[in-house]
């Protein structure tokens, strides 16, 4: 008999692979924000991860999904004469195995900002992961191979509200499994107090590594999703005004809580797309937003006590 | 009592400082240290404010590197070393400003510090083999134990910030623990503690020393918990061993009075 | 040998505007151990309000210069003293991180805003005070704007530092950035002493804003986030909260950039910034001339 946790996981596949099934008969622009809503949680939740459990202040993870995005997207398009006859012409394989190519690549750029970082804390690491997310954005922009500036079109439109749901589940299910054992508790132990967790035993290098890995990873992924759902990507999408996008909602969920941070995605992104009709004002009333937040209820709409750490 | 002491030097040094020193730029923190603990005794650290005790407990457990000497546990030496490499090999600690984990209840406080002697770690999270549940059933299960014996079973589910300071002091203590240690170093546990409180914690850590059969060293203000409870005494100014034994030689010792005139006289000194 | 000089003095022009920009971030983080992310946006504002000030004035004096200038410093410094009692204040003793995210929001608030009232489209900035191009037999090539920036920087340096070493206020903010609590305790009145660094910051970045509108004549709504990041970088090389640091910081930022940039690495010139930052943060993150804080175990 599997844990109660894989059931649950099973059984959130399953119904999102029910609730896909009829996607056609869906109006389009709602399973458009839908999809979004499925991408925006993967973000947040693998966010989570290294800002709010493990308290590792990360402001370029857009950089990651940008990775990801561009290497899937790269497979799927460019190589995929060489690849598609190899995978039994299957597109759905060719697919999944891009979203991986984009998640371990997206991993590895983990790896390169997460090691330098490890020894920085607060607003300098903020700062440093700023930067390696911009200077993801300026190497990609200078790539002529994958478009440039003007971007990567023709993506194949792979993407669908079961890929995009089902990557969510498996984010959360990956998250709150690790962050909730004997093991996990060692990433908050991190968070709160780096020397006391170092006392207590705990690699806390090590934990670092992990989360930036995990996070970027699922970053990654997401990214993969959302190039194959709006067939088309831009350096620019990727830069620090996406990034800032997911560190609100992590935020605004609540640092350290998955389903106040699941809850954020979808409610910033549904809010994101209402805001929408106010052209210009959007961007004002979102930064309002989060000025408001910051002042009246920096522990985010769904957790109750106000943040214990005080970083940096 | 002094015969267990000997008789803890005869088993062989736990822990050994040789010629210790640390230094930050033109101050010299702690200056040619040489001392050692044995299995199973109870030593304390004393001197007065300012003379490096802390700093010695920063240099045992790695968050200092000495700049010259050697720091050996149970024959292997400790310099180099992190932190958690150190804790690994036994020696546990607590803090002068307690150091708990405020998001985490007292029980996770507690169950994180069990983390040393998982044999699952990240994937066995992902994938929830029997296995896995069958040791976090074993950690709760030691973590409840070890909480119960320190009378902090009922709040287990507290954030560990909301707990008066006595029990907060408790806990760290009791963390440590968690970790299986050889050694426990305690870091001024009886600080802000009320007469009673006091007596209190005299019993726990003796009783803890007993139960956990460790050896526990001790930096401490309060005379009357260390003369109480401690075999052997290292008395430390400016960084500088300047005395050391048992708690009466150290009680009569000249330099040791010198040291402390114009703080806190210990009380028993004038007694004699 | 000119060419050295050529470059020498563009670098050094370049990195005093720098200067200008880091003094606001480094001033800041002294007195409240925060990066003001929204100061980059200052400089711009500035740039704005010496573009629409320039509107009264008459063209190309040196009255006129001069009357912007401090208009548009005089704006700036409201404009700064607003923000940090809106936005800032209110978050006083919460972790960094919320201060933080706080000033991104008002960065991009800002952003926004100068979008929507001035457009989102690139202005042309007038000339100022009169401008000349010195020539000289070598090849070499000054322009008065490049001398302008000499002049107000090393003015406004002095000034600085008149300031904070012989008045009561700059004593005040000395004391808080050494200990807040401390400075309270001995009658220092630390709302009004952040109020006046705030001040003081931002005029100084409405001053950097003018200058550089002066040299790179066109200005809009999102000029601020390059040089605001590099300034940024320029404070944390020099050793962030210390002031000389932030102008020999600027100094050697502005030599790299424009010495990259001369040996054709012209695409690269805003990474240059970014490496700079990472190079420092891994290998001496207390700066140039910062010093070493450990942390109490």
């Amino acid at each position: 008999m599997l844990p109660r946790s894989q059931l649950a996981l099973l059984g959130a596949l399953a119904g999102i692979a029910v609730v896909s099934f009829f996607s056609g008969s869906y109006d389009p622009y709602f399973l458009d924000v839908a999809v979004s809503c499925g991408i925006n949680i993967t973000l947040a939740v693998s966010l989570n991860l290294i800002n709010g459990y493990t308290g590792q202040f990360s402001l370029g993870h857009a950089g990651f999904m940008g990775v990801g995005a561009y290497v899937a997207a790269m497979l799927t398009t460019a190589a995929s004469a060489t690849l598609l006859p190899l995978l039994g012409g299957q597109h759905w394989l060719l697919f999944a195995v891009a979203l991986l190519a984009g998640g371990l690549g997206a991993a590895l750029a983990g790896l390169i900002v997460g090691v330098p970082s490890l020894r920085l804390k607060g607003d300098y690491l903020a700062i440093v992961t700023l930067g390696f997310g911009e200077i993801i954005r300026v190497v990609l922009q200078n790539i002529d191979a994958v478009g440039g500036p003007r971007g990567l079109i023709g993506i194949p439109a792979y993407a669908n509200l079961f890929w995009a749901f089902g990557l969510a589940a498996v984010a959360v299910y990956v998250v709150w499994t690790m962050v909730n054992s004997t093991y996990g508790r060692g990433f908050i132990a991190v968070a709160d107090d780096e020397i006391a967790a170092e006392a207590m035993g705990i690699n806390t290098t090590r934990y670092k590594i992990t989360a930036f890995l995990v996070g970027a990873f699922f970053a990654g992924l997401a990214g993969g999703v959302y190039a194959h759902f709006k067939q088309y990507i831009a350096p620019q999408g990727f830069g620090f005004d996406r990034s800032i996008e997911i560190v609100v909602m992590v935020i605004l969920g609540g640092m350290g809580n998955t389903t106040g941070v699941i809850a954020a995605a979808i409610l910033l992104t549904v809010l994101g797309e209402w805001l929408r009709q106010f052209g210009d004002f959007r961007m004002i009333l979102y930064s309002l937003l989060i000025i408001v937040l910051m002042i009246l209820r920096p522990q985010g709409l769904f957790t109750w006590s106000l943040p214990q750490r005080k970083a940096g | 009592m002094v015969a267990a002491a000997a008789q803890g030097r005869l088993m062989g040094a736990l822990l050994e400082l040789s010629d210790c020193t640390l230094r930050f730029g033109g101050l010299t923190a702690v200056g040619n240290l040489s001392a050692s603990v044995g299995e199973r005794s109870l030593m304390a650290l004393i001197g007065p404010n300012g003379a490096g005790k802390t700093s010695v407990f920063n240099l045992i457990t790695g968050v200092y590197r000495p700049t010259a000497g050697e720091i050996r546990f149970c024959g292997q030496s400790l310099v180099g070393l992190k932190p958690f490499q150190i804790t690994k090999l036994g020696i546990a600690r607590t803090f002068q400003n307690i150091r708990l984990f405020p998001s985490l209840s007292v029980f996770d406080n507690v169950r994180v510090a069990f983390h040393l002697h998982l044999k699952h770690h990240s994937v066995s999270s992902l994938t929830r083999l029997p296995s896995f549940h069958a040791e976090e059933r074993e950690i709760a299960n030691r973590t409840t134990e070890l909480l119960e014996i320190f009378d902090l079973a009922r709040v287990r589910d507290e954030p560990a910030k909301s707990l008066p300071y006595g029990n907060q002091r408790r806990l760290e203590i009791v963390r440590a623990l968690a970790t299986q240690p050889k050694l426990l170093l305690l870091d001024e546990p009886a600080a802000g503690m009320n007469p009673t409180e006091k007596i209190e914690l005299t019993r726990l850590i003796r009783a803890v020393q007993e139960r956990f059969a460790i050896s526990i060293l001790l930096v401490e203000h309060d005379m009357q918990v260390v003369m109480n409870i401690c075999e052997r005494i290292v008395v430390i100014d400016h960084g500088v061993k300047i005395a050391e034994g048992t708690p009466a030689e150290v009680r009569a010792n000249p330099q040791v009075i010198e040291a402390y005139l114009g703080e806190e006289v210990p009380a028993a000194a004038v007694t004699g | 040998m000119t060419e050295l000089l050529q470059q020498l003095i563009n670098g050094l022009a370049l990195g005093a505007i720098y200067a200008l920009i880091a003094l606001g971030y480094t001033m800041v983080y002294g007195v409240l151990r925060f990066i003001n992310f929204a100061h980059s946006d200052i400089f711009m504002v500035g740039a704005f309000a010496g573009y629409y000030l320039s509107r009264v004035a008459p063209q190309a004096s040196v009255t006129a210069g001069v009357f912007v200038l401090l208009g548009s410093m005089a704006i700036c410094a409201l404009l700064g003293v607003i923000i940090e009692k809106l936005a800032y204040r209110p978050l006083r003793g919460r972790s960094t991180l919320t201060a933080l995210i706080t000033a991104i929001g008002v960065s991009l608030l800002l952003q926004n805003l100068g979008q929507r009232v001035f457009g989102a489209n690139p202005k042309s900035f007038p000339v100022l005070f009169p401008q000349h191009y010195f020539q000289f037999d070598s090849g070499l090539v000054i322009a008065s704007t490049q001398i302008l920036v000499f002049v107000v920087t090393i003015v406004l340096l002095f000034s600085l530092r008149h300031i904070v070493l012989k008045t009561r206020i700059g004593t005040a903010m000395r004391a808080l950035s050494f200990n807040p609590t401390a400075a309270s305790l001995v009658g220092v009145n630390n709302d009004r002493v952040i109020s006046f660094t705030f001040a003081l910051g931002s005029a100084l970045a409405a001053a950097g804003g003018i200058l550089y509108a002066s040299n790179y004549p066109s200005i809009d709504p999102l000029m601020g986030t390059l040089p605001g990041l590099k300034a940024f970088v320029a404070a944390v090389l020099g050793g962030i909260g210390n002031i000389a640091g932030a102008a020999v910081g600027g100094l050697v930022l502005g030599l790299v950039e424009t010495t990259v940039v001369a040996l054709g690495g012209s695409t690269y010139r805003d990474a240059v910034a970014f490496a700079v930052l990472i190079l420092i943060l891994l290998l001496r993150p207390n700066g140039l001339l910062g010093k070493r804080q450990a942390e109490k175990v």
